[in-house]
């Protein structure tokens, strides 16, 4: 059990700087996901965690203790890759054992935790198999159960999921919830499903351009997105902005009509409006017209992307009754639901304005 | 597997068997020849089969050279030499194929390059060398500069590419030391080419001769079989003694041989493997 911190860490590739200065507190126990666009640096940040990879700069702490020079071994982790890269000529047994053995553990302590793992996980049978003749489902099992035998302070995922298919996935992420239930340990997990990550996460940690574009619990980053780059990866569909100006009075949209400013006022000028796809009303009288470019049924809800007046797109997420037809026109308005406003760099401002 | 269309198929097969028969001749000859006598080895036509079961002609090798001793002179240096080539080829192959320094395209390149050096070119220099360190007329002096090989390093290389980081990745979280990856999870994912670098390293450092004939300076007590067979043809002034140098030849090729047949079941067994996996 520990916590990790990492303190202005950075990470070049020769002139590529692809993480800089990250400031990140995981607090023992707590179950952190880190999100973002591929390219983003996630995997990179988890492998200097790991020491994989050495830190450009910065300074890395798990468990209080300064780790920048440790080996991976003499920091406590474990790590699940999204290949699984399980040893090919082992068996599972052999693939749990491996790493107890060259910490030179006792036979009777290497089998009593290699049993207590097999069985949490269901693998007792596949012991003496190869992983080759494994399924991709069972080849992930046996990944966590290498990790976990390793009773590691935390536990590293780098989209451990994204190999399986969709039934599977969803399975395997609540058997990794629960596991996180049962062993407390502090967990650092990568995806770039936000699924996962609104499900899995005590914290979301956002990166983007080789910064943390924010970080706190779904719901918070969800409610209050600290720019439009969150705004827009948080949430499926994701959000739409839509390009606004605040007066003295009121927030203009033209293609939206206008809202009210929030309490507190805005500072005149362009900003953008982040509307969720669910807080667009269709068909209300007094809205702007907009027209219907697709139709996505999703049995429970319908998906329809719309392009307004300017030629501007967004997507409202309504429930299934009314007929559309793709190519007609419609009136469009925002919801009772919150509206965010984010200034011209893209900084959320106020609370979500309500509705007129 | 792919089935070929009957005529192709009969014809490669015709063609396999043509070749098998090609290369095993001399070597079926050199086996009959052993146990001829001397005067059924030198008969015109040539006949195939002996008379009897002689084997005379191996007792009498061992009366001209030290059959036992150039056998055993022979597996240490094809042994040893091929650990050697072994360990260093895995060590260098791996950092050349998953580490990231400066240099190391140069570097390669170089050793690359030393592959097409013709070996004649090196004998003396090297000898120079070997000589200088007090190695010459000892094994010591015929095993040490084979210790590490271009080829060997090379093959390597391009088979430890295709071994997947993640699994090194692993082994590294999993506690394990670079010599620990190299050994106990790179190596056991590339058995196949192992067995490969192994079976050309022993056979060649088995069958070698200039270069043990230079260092060892008439020190024929350290004489590996090739070499004690030479002084079997120029046995007897001249006049060849067939049978007698078939059976030291017989000799010489047996053990590479069981080697071949040892190893070869790692081939086998990869290339079955990789059926399977499709
Ligand atoms: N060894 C390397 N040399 C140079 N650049 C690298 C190296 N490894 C990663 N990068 C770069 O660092 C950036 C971050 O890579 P990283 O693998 O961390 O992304 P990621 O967020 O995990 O993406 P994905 O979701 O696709 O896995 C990328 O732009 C990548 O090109
Ligand atoms: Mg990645």
């Amino acid at each position: 059990m520990a916590d990790v911190r990492l303190d202005k860490v950075s990470k070049s590739y020769g002139a590529a700087e692809v993480l800089k200065d990250i400031d990140l507190s995981i607090a023992d126990g707590e179950f952190v996901v880190f999100v973002g666009p591929s390219g983003c640096g996630k995997s990179t940040l988890l492998r200097i965690i790991a020491g994989l990879e050495d830190l450009s700069g910065g300074d890395l702490l798990i468990g209080g203790r300064r780790v920048n020079d440790a080996s991976p071994k003499e920091r406590g982790i474990a790590m699940v890759f999204q290949s699984y890269a399980l040893y090919p000529h082992r068996t599972v047994r052999g693939n749990m054992e491996f790493g107890l053995k060259l910490s030179r553990m006792s036979r009777a302590e290497i089998d009593a935790r290699v049993m207590r793992a097999a069985r949490m996980l269901q693998i007792e049978p596949l012991l003496e198999r190869r992983p080759s003749q494994l399924s991709g489902g069972q080849r992930q099992r046996v990944a966590i159960g290498r990790a976990i035998v390793r009773e590691p302070a935390v536990f590293l995922f780098d989209e451990p999921l994204s190999n399986l298919d969709a039934a599977l996935r969803v399975d395997t992420r609540r058997e990794i919830a629960d596991l996180h239930r049962q062993l407390k340990t502090t967990m650092i997990y990568v995806t770039h499903d936000q699924v996962e990550a609104m499900t899995l996460a005590d914290k979301i940690v956002v990166l983007h351009d080789g910064h943390v574009q924010q970080m706190g619990s779904p719901l918070d980053l969800y409610n209050a997105p600290a720019n439009v780059f969150v705004a827009g990866f948080i949430g499926s569909p994701r959000m739409n902005l839509i390009a606004a100006e605040a007066g003295a009075e009121r927030i203009e949209t033209g293609v939206l009509g206008s809202l009210p400013l929030p309490e507190g006022g805005v500072p005149a000028g362009p900003l953008t409006l982040g509307i969720r796809p669910e807080n667009l009303v269709l068909g209300a009288a007094g809205g702007a017209e907009a027209q219907v470019v697709l139709i996505e049924h999703l049995g429970d809800e319908i998906l329809v992307e719309l392009k307004l007046a300017d030629g501007q797109q967004a997507v409202a997420k309504i429930a299934p009754g009314l007929s559309l037809t793709v190519g007609e026109t419609v009136t469009v308005a925002p919801g009772d639901g919150p509206v965010h406003l984010f200034d011209a760099a893209g900084r959320r401002i106020a609370g979500p304005a309500a509705k007129s | 597997m792919t089935r070929l269309p009957r005529p192709t198929h009969g014809l490669i097969l015709l063609l396999i068997i043509a070749l098998a028969v090609a290369s095993a001749f001399p070597l079926v000859w050199m086996v009959l020849s052993s146990f001829k006598t001397p005067e059924e080895s030198m008969q015109t036509p040539p006949v195939w089969i002996p008379g009897s079961l002689n084997l005379s002609a191996y007792g009498a090798v061992s009366e001209v050279i030290q059959a036992g001793r150039s056998l055993w002179n022979s597996a240490v240096i094809a042994t040893v030499t091929t650990t050697g080539i072994l360990v260093t080829s895995l060590m260098a192959g791996f950092a050349f194929a998953k580490y990231r320094f400066r240099g190391r395209n140069a570097l390669f390149a170089v050793m690359i390059a030393t592959m097409f050096l013709p070996p004649i070119v090196t004998l003396i220099p090297l000898y120079r060398m070997v000589s200088a360190m007090g190695f010459s007329a000892s094994l010591v002096g015929v095993i040490l500069p084979n210790l590490a090989n271009a080829f060997g390093i090379f093959l390597m290389r391009q088979f430890i590419a295709g071994v997947p980081d993640d699994l090194i990745d692993a082994a590294r979280v999993d506690g394990a030391s670079e010599l620990r990856v190299v050994f106990s999870v790179v190596a056991p994912a590339i058995v196949p080419a192992i067995a490969a670098l192994a079976l050309f390293a022993f056979v060649y450092h088995w069958n070698t001769y200039l270069w043990p004939l230079t260092v060892l300076q008439g020190a024929s007590e350290d004489y590996p079989i090739v070499l004690s067979l030479g002084r079997l043809l120029s046995y007897n002034r001249g006049a060849m003694n067939t049978p007698l140098v078939m059976a030291g030849a017989t000799m010489a090729v047996l053990p590479p041989l069981v080697l071949f047949v040892f190893l070869q079941r790692f081939f086998v067994d990869s290339m079955v493997s990789a059926a399977v996996k499709g």
